[in-house]
């Protein structure tokens, strides 16, 4: 039962990783009703410009504001030379323009910083916390239990955001109807800068601790692919969803790799494992059809 | 007024044959470069192949070519993409009708996709360390070359060091098998297996899914089974990731070999301090100071022609792995040349022939500043691979450094798995074996 235990928590820890970046797809969403694909180039981007900056002599705390100021000027310029010619247009017209983006940064941001990768130190050691194992036996990770605090102050001050403040009012009207909010005075063109800003800066958040993590190189593109069953889950337009869907998803794959290859592999013989690739996506997938909106998402009625 | 365009056309197209004329001469020996040095893993391309255009580059300053014949090249960018590969080798195999050096896609996916292309273009493919590994038979695979080590072979090597460290018994031992869950990784399994069989080891398969960026589960695994040793078949980020991983559990990274693909300094690196004391197996050793790469470094860095920019990757492991691959390719020339005509550029069925009649001994390793970035190589038609030898590396935080000389896999045990399948192989497209009683040398 301890095995579980430590499975479950670790699982729910990872979850919360996902969380991060599905938190930056969730917001996009929120303001312009665009699943943004470049969400994970944008990640990818964020690490690399700050350790891009720390090579060039950069200590840790420039380095982050610089490379905030490389993801703001990004959001700006996304919305002035991307999303401001397809206003009105159709959401898929504006999936494929991120479609672009990605592929844009992908190319461009290891061309500027290079593309060899690297290592991120944070000054958080990845190592158990010595006192839970000696008295539960039980490996909890201190990096992981930062991240897990660092995602529960940025989910706090994101729903705050939208909650109480003008512009997360104003983001949630146009989230509702471009033209309606633009018709009431709303400038569609700054909210769309400045939640582009703010995705930027949940990605480099999602990018400093995916960075530390694994090294700051390409594969944290990836890191998107983990976002999508936790965004299925948790519904594209719910902050607080992405963190629960990322708790579930976490737990849930943990569980499934360790649990579910040695009953098939009774069942069937051969050997079966490597399955967290691919459980979440079936579990969203059983999910969807329960509940398309996901656990927090808005539920869509259209009159007839 | 109507304009003719036709002489200017004309002109063009004359043109452009005689730039491509120019490009690939009768006394040139050309190398179709299906490389890759962007995408997700254009780090490790840019060392590699950097270290085989330097090596090209080295020998055409030093000696003139291979007895006056140039080595030329051309590259074309693969982002490590299947598809980009084929169409690379599409592109670059009619340049190479007249003369062709060994293929290096440094790739297991686009080696897959081009091994029959090759053999009916009569093209030679090069798969060092890597590919379709029942192609060591060259019975049923001519064109085809995995040569030094196999997945197979490698992991036999492997369980032979740990052999050696446990004192020469692995009785009662457990072994996790951490793999990519891909051809790369489960190509290893059956041997693994044969060895857990013959060594009386408790063997027990982890898979990892791609890109395996979250390790999580695996290693709580590990440390519920403690095992004696992680054998590691990882590949980019699964390479960072499985090291810190291992340090989250407080698995001890010296119990932790890996395959040669997880062991070069882009895999180390990032890890920080979760890598040191790590191992992985290796057949070239790392370093600027080994006396080839040395000269390289004096005579065509020395000399402006170096092709790496970032020349702090001089003398890493897959710098010095790319050189090593240009000079066993170099030395497939000269032995063709030997055979064929002195001065002469090498066409694909010469180079072919060439690849499986190689005797490189450690004198002539020894002789052109090598010795560490190859071992002794003898292939035959029937042998392929032609080494079947690694060496033992440990990153010591910094750096790679050697603690094993050369570990040759079990070749008794394991090559008899790749004549069973390629003979599966040959049965499934109607291939007839050639007899290899009857090649000429």
């Amino acid at each position: 039962m301890q095995f579980f235990f430590e499975v479950l928590i670790g699982g729910l820890l990872s979850g919360i990783m996902y969380s991060l970046v599905a938190l930056g797809f969730v917001l996009i969403y929120k303001a312009s009703g665009v699943f943004n694909f470049a969400q994970g180039a944008m990640v990818y981007l964020a690490a690399l410009s700050v350790v891009g900056c720390m090579e060039k002599g950069a200590p840790l705390w420039l380095a982050l504001i610089l490379a905030f100021a490389v993801m703001t000027l990004f959001g700006i310029a996304t919305e002035k030379f991307v999303l401001r010619k397809l206003v009105n247009q159709p959401p898929i017209a504006l999936f494929m323009a991120t479609i672009g983006l990605a592929f844009f940064v992908e190319g461009l941001a290891p061309m500027v910083f290079g593309s060899d990768p690297r290592a991120l130190d944070l000054g958080i050691v990845d190592e158990p916390i010595e006192s839970i194992l000696e008295s539960a036996g039980m490996v909890i990770s201190k990096f992981d239990l930062v991240a897990a605090g660092v995602a529960a102050v940025l989910v706090t001050s994101l729903a705050l955001f939208f909650q109480y403040t003008r512009i997360g009012r104003a983001l949630r009207a146009v989230a509702d109807d471009h033209q309606a909010a633009l018709s009431i005075g709303i400038p569609l063109q700054h909210i769309w800068a400045i939640v582009w800003g703010v995705a930027g800066f949940v990605a480099l958040v999602a990018g400093m601790l995916w960075g530390a993590r694994n090294g700051v190189q390409f594969a944290l593109t990836f890191t998107a692919l983990k976002a999508l069953p936790v965004l299925i889950l948790g519904g594209f337009t719910s902050v607080p969803g992405a963190i629960v869907g990322g708790l579930i998803i976490g737990a849930s794959e943990k569980l499934a790799e360790i649990y579910i290859p040695p009953v098939m592999q009774s069942l069937f013989g051969g050997n079966f494992g490597g399955i967290e690739g691919w459980f979440p996506y079936v579990l969203a997938l059983l999910f969807l059809l329960v509940r398309p909106e996901g656990l927090f998402g808005e539920r869509h009625i259209d009159r007839v | 007024m109507k304009k003719s365009f036709k002489p200017a056309l004309a002109a063009v197209a004359v043109s452009l044959a005689l730039i491509s004329q120019s490009a690939v001469s009768a006394e040139e020996q050309f190398f179709p470069l299906v490389s890759y040095r962007v995408g997700p893993y254009g780090a490790n391309g840019q060392a590699f192949y950097g270290g085989f255009v330097d090596y090209l580059n080295y020998v055409n300053m030093k000696e003139g070519g291979v007895n006056g014949v140039k080595m030329a090249w051309e590259e074309c960018e693969t982002e490590y993409n299947n598809a980009k590969g084929v169409e690379c080798y599409e592109r670059l195999k009619s340049k190479a009708k007249a003369s062709a050096g060994p293929i290096h896609t440094m790739s297991t996916g686009i080696s897959y996709a081009l091994v029959d292309k090759a053999a009916a273009d009569k093209l030679p493919l090069a798969m060092m360390g890597y590919g379709r590994t029942d192609a060591v038979d060259g019975s049923v695979f001519p064109y085809a070359f995995p040569l030094v080590t196999t997945y197979q072979m490698q992991a036999s090597a492997i369980v032979r060091f740990i052999k050696d460290k446990e004192k020469g018994s692995l009785a009662g031992k457990k072994i996790v098998y951490l793999y990519h869950d891909s051809a790369y990784g489960k190509e290893a399994i059956v041997a693994l297996q044969a060895e857990a069989s013959l060594n009386k080891f408790e063997l027990t398969l982890i898979p990892v899914a791609h890109p395996g960026n979250e390790q999580g589960a695996q290693w709580l695994k590990i440390r519920q089974e403690k095992p004696d040793y992680v054998i590691f078949y990882g590949w980019g980020v699964m390479n960072q990731t499985g090291l810190k991983s291992a340090q989250k559990v407080g698995f001890p990274r010296d119990r932790i070999i890996g395959s040669w693909w997880a062991g070069s300094e882009e895999d180390t690196v990032p890890a920080g301090d979760a890598a040191k004391g790590y191992m992985a197996a290796t057949w070239n050793l790392a370093g600027k100071s080994l006396p080839l790469i040395a000269d390289i470094e004096k005579t065509v860095y020395g000399g402006g022609k170096g092709n790496l920019q970032d020349t702090s990757k001089l003398g890493t492991v897959l710098y010095n792995r790319g050189v090593s691959a240009a000079v066993l390719s170099v030395e497939a020339v000269r032995r063709a040349q030997e055979k064929f005509g002195k001065g002469k550029a090498m066409n694909g069925e010469q180079m072919r022939w060439a690849l499986e009649n190689l005797n490189i001994a450690d004198a002539r390793l020894k002789q052109i500043g090598a010795a560490d970035l190859l071992p002794e190589i003898k292939t035959s038609c029937a042998n392929h691979e032609g080494s079947g030898k690694v060496k033992i590396q440990q990153w010591d935080g910094a750096k790679w450094v050697p603690v094993s000389g050369w570990i040759e896999g079990n070749k008794a045990l394991i090559h008899p798995l790749f004549e069973a399948s390629a003979k599966q192989y040959a049965k499934e497209k109607g291939i007839t074996p050639r007899d290899c009683s009857k090649e000429k040398i």
